[in-house]
């Protein structure tokens, strides 16, 4: 008895809909189990995990402040998964881009203008910009795997900043801590809401949902970009360049995770620190398929997966749990989400090998 | 009736009420099919119209959902295409199944079942082709062989384990004129020594000349069975389509005007490994005129197709001239802005994409030449009315502009793709294999318009392995053979002879016909 997947007739677009919430729906279940195994209340685990953190009006901020990094890099992912180009480096992007964002708040230190900020967005997305054009290149060029440059690039990005908080932009008043300087007021992102570190990237970040949505329902670019990504003999015939597609939309999710990234520093963080991110380009890549690579879709998987950051550390916090189990959770989303996707287009059989019909004997 | 029982007690194969339904679909209704020993039986019908269903359900590779299979008498059950040779039923599929690496002697060792050390399959691979006169090297790489000779290891491995049926899918369409013949020759002494043949087809012409009995499909329904030595191929085809059969009108005109597409001592290397380089080819087009490319499948017409829609870029640009302007180094895109509209071979992944509506698809190709795009944005109502003037005007059978590309039949996409390529008024039409499983009515209403847009002074270039269709609509014929392009010839002074012989590649470096007189 061996069990084989085989391909169902049809996909029915319904269940493509509902996918991410069976899948939400089995990992609580797993949840309890595992809470239940590790001693735990499940009941009250679950509630400190995904209910208590948004039970305050400063809590719904605090989601907020995660989901945005999310979403900006799960657009630009999008983009690109749809085309089928496989940019998993988005955490090097958002380093650089809170490098060059960074460095320009650095460089303008002192100075009170209302330009620092946009040029310091101009620099974040450019530092993201140049960092997705390499896998670019070296994809267009040497026709090399984007997902292993992109990856390899990332640690570069990291070691870099790295050196650049611990040598040239160390903080010359902070004690010889890895760290910048904070940023001056110039520097940091307008607070919209009081008491909180709500800033105006939330709804920047929507801005970039909505646009990314144009983009793909109605954009010729869009267009193309799921004609590459769904038959790219088709784009070939049609005359859309691949090779002018990689380029963009390598640039654009770059760009996006660069954007993010000068969110971050001038925002939530207010300074330049060894580690910038809690790991958010490589979440972003569980957003963007959680999502469904629709930027609708993207927004509220990014609000789910800041909630699974906010619920570790309240259990860490009120139920002494581990942090990792934050990656556990949104590890078991992403299983449970493939497992679906997997099931709705085909069922599993057992069947016995080489099944034999009686045969008649003599003819 | 007596004889009725006497046959089926002497019936190699006889099926009763053979019934298969897919999703939304019968396929087979209630078929009825009765086969003598040494008999050549003609399965005549459109595409779709069930003989596929059929014969995979003769050959274990389907089960009827009801219905009664009887062979030599007896009543079985073939539960797999090893069973079925078993019994000894053998089966040529229309696509091969041969790995290009491999030599014919291990691609035949794959495709038996019974273990036979490699010394004695090559010598009986040597006796069977030397008693059916199927000339075969076991030693060769299948890769330097032709479509004929990959036909004849396909033959060959079926006839390794003595079949006494055997079913021949559409074997002729990648055939030249003289290897049918010859094929013809090695059926014919099959049946003679009491073997069954099933042979599929919807070519008539042939069926008349082969074949000694016929059941005629349409529908899924046993339609008619008739001797088609005694009917004309106009009679089978109209039992074939159930209605009067439109023969293309000619515009008959010699009128043609200035070249509009000319393509000079092209050569180019193949991306594909196993590809065909095109080696110095020159043709022209000339307004008003529709150009035929014959050719055997393989010969090189994808990367010639590549090359004349800018898919694949030519080192030279001049090597492709439109309205005397280089081309050669620019893609798609700037082509169709020049008026250039194409047919591609593959309707699904290339001529459209199966997961997009009609609406998206028809946006496609025709982005550039009918307002359906404006600043960077789909106008989404024009995408629409575009798709149903194209599904209206060519007769597609498709619920609406919001269907799946990849919900239609091969046939009915087909329409879609030539009625969008057509309703973009291109100057020069590059089509290729336009009627290529679409069945015979729709067939001649896309072979009408391919007239209708030449007469209309448009350049039309056909790519086919029709023979039938370039004499009925080309008013000049070339050949490609192994990557070469014959001179092109008037249509009308050419005789399918002259045709096979220049398919067969017997022309010389001017691109005419080589008589050979050896024996």
């Amino acid at each position: 008895m061996l069990p084989r997947l085989e391909p169902r007739s049809g996909v029915s677009a319904a269940m493509m809909l509902l996918t991410p919430a069976i899948a939400v729906g089995l990992t609580l279940i797993a949840g309890v189990i595992m809470f239940a195994a590790l001693g735990f209340d499940p009941g009250r685990a679950l509630y400190t995990f995904f209910v208590k953190p948004v039970s305050t009006l400063y809590g719904v901020s605090e989601l907020l402040v995660k989901a945005t990094p999310l979403a900006v890099i799960g657009i630009g992912l999008a983009l690109g998964f749809r085309a089928n180009v496989w940019n998993i480096g988005a955490e090097g992007q958002f380093t650089l881009g809170a490098i060059c964002g960074g460095g320009v708040a650095l460089a303008f230190h002192g100075v009170e203008s209302w330009l620092v900020l946009p040029a310091m967005a101009v620099a974040g997305i450019l530092g993201g910009l140049a960092w997705g054009a390499i896998p670019a290149f070296l994809r267009v060029r040497f026709n090399a795997n984007e997902i292993l440059t992109s990856l390899m690039l990332t640690y570069v990005a990291t070691l870099l900043l790295s050196y650049l908080v611990h040598g040239p932009w160390r903080d010359p008043e902070g004690l010889n801590f890895p760290e910048s300087r904070m940023f001056e007021d110039s520097a940091l992102l307008p607070v919209i809401l009081d008491e909180t570190r709500l800033s105006i990237a939330a709804p920047i970040a929507l801005l970039i949902v909505l646009a990314g949505w144009v983009v793909l329902s109605r954009a010729f670019l869009g267009f193309q970009i799921k004609v590459v990504g769904q038959s790219p003999a088709a784009a070939s015939y049609a005359g859309f360049s691949e090779k002018r597609l990689i380029w963009t939309v390598l640039c654009v999710s770059g760009a996006l995770a660069g954007l993010a990234g000068m969110f971050e520093v001038s925002g939530p963080i207010g300074q330049l620190h060894p580690v910038v991110s809690p790991g958010y380009g490589f979440t972003a890549i569980i957003v963007a398929f959680l999502g469904r690579l629709h930027p609708v879709g993207v927004l509220f998987a990014a609000l789910l997966i800041a909630l699974s950051y906010l619920g570790g550390e309240l259990a860490q916090i009120e139920l002494k749990l581990p942090l990792a189990l934050t990656g556990v959770f949104q590890g078991m989303l992403l299983f449970f989400l493939l497992g679906t996707d997997v099931l709705i287009r085909y069922r599993i059989r057992f069947r016995r090998r080489g099944a034999r019909i009686a045969l008649p004997q003599g003819g | 009736m007596a004889a009725v029982a006497s046959d089926d007690a002497t019936a190699r194969l006889a099926l009763t009420d053979i019934c298969k339904t897919f999703p939304g679909v019968v396929a087979n209704d209630r078929v009825s099919l009765t086969l003598r020993p040494g008999e050549i039986h003609a399965l005549l019908g459109e595409n779709g119209a069930g003989k596929s269903t059929l014969v995979k359900i003769v050959y274990g590779v389907l089960r009827a959902d009801s219905g009664e299979m009887r062979w030599n008498g007896q009543i079985v059950q073939v539960g797999s295409p090893a069973q079925a040779r078993r019994l000894g039923i053998g089966m040529v599929f229309q696509h091969f199944s041969l790995f290009d690496s491999l030599t014919v002697a291990e691609n035949i060792a794959l495709g038996i079942d019974e273990k036979v050390p490699m010394r004695d399959l090559t010598e009986r691979i040597g006796e069977v082709s030397a008693h059916y006169g199927l000339a075969l090297d076991p030693g060769r790489h299948v890769h330097t062989l032709s479509v004929g000779e990959r036909q004849r290891v396909e033959i060959v491995r079926c006839l390794l384990q003595n079949p006494s049926l055997l079913i021949m899918d559409e074997p002729t369409s990648v055939l030249t004129p003289q290897e049918a013949d010859r094929l013809f020759e090695t059926l014919r002494q099959l049946a003679a020594e009491g073997v069954t043949v099933l042979y599929i087809s919807h070519k008539l012409e042939e069926i008349r000349a082969l074949c000694e009995a016929a059941t005629v499909l349409r529908g899924g329904r046993v339609v008619a069975t008739c001797d088609p030595r005694t009917e004309t191929a106009r009679s089978l085809a109209q039992m074939m389509i159930g209605a009067e059969l439109a023969t293309p009108e000619r515009g008959g005109a010699d009128a043609a005007g200035n070249d509009r597409l000319t393509v000079r001592n092209l050569s180019l290397e193949s991306e594909h490994p196993f590809g065909t380089p095109i080696r110095n080819v020159s043709l022209s087009v000339r307004a008003g005129e529709i150009l035929g490319i014959a050719g055997v499948a393989g010969n090189g017409q994808p990367e010639l197709l590549a090359a004349l829609s800018g898919e694949t870029l030519c080192e030279d640009a001049d090597a492709i001239l439109l309205d005397g302007r280089p081309v050669g180094r620019l893609g798609p895109r700037a082509r169709r802005a020049r008026g250039v509209c194409v047919v591609p071979e593959e309707r699904m992944g290339q001529g459209t994409v199966p997961e997009m509506t009609l609406s998206e698809n028809g946006f496609l190709s025709a982005y550039l030449r009918s307002g359906m795009l404006r600043q960077g944005l789909l106008q989404v109502r024009a995408m629409s009315r575009f798709a149903s003037d194209i599904i209206q005007a060519y007769s597609v059978m498709a619920p609406g502009p919001a269907a799946a590309a990849g919900s239609l039949s091969g046939g009915n996409l087909q329409k879609f793709i030539i009625g969008r390529e057509i309703l973009q008024n291109p100057e020069i039409l590059i089509a290729a294999h336009p009627t290529w499983g679409v069945d015979a009515g729709a067939a001649a209403a896309i072979q009408q318009a391919l007239l209708d847009l030449a007469k209309a002074g448009a350049a039309v270039l056909v790519v086919s392995q029709d023979l039938d269709e370039l004499f009925a609509i080309s008013d000049r014929l070339a050949v490609i053979c192994e990557g070469r392009l014959s001179a092109s010839r008037l249509t009308r002074d050419t005789t399918v002879e002259q045709a096979g012989l220049l398919m067969g590649g017997m022309f010389d470096e001017a691109g005419e016909i080589v008589e050979t007189h050896a024996a």
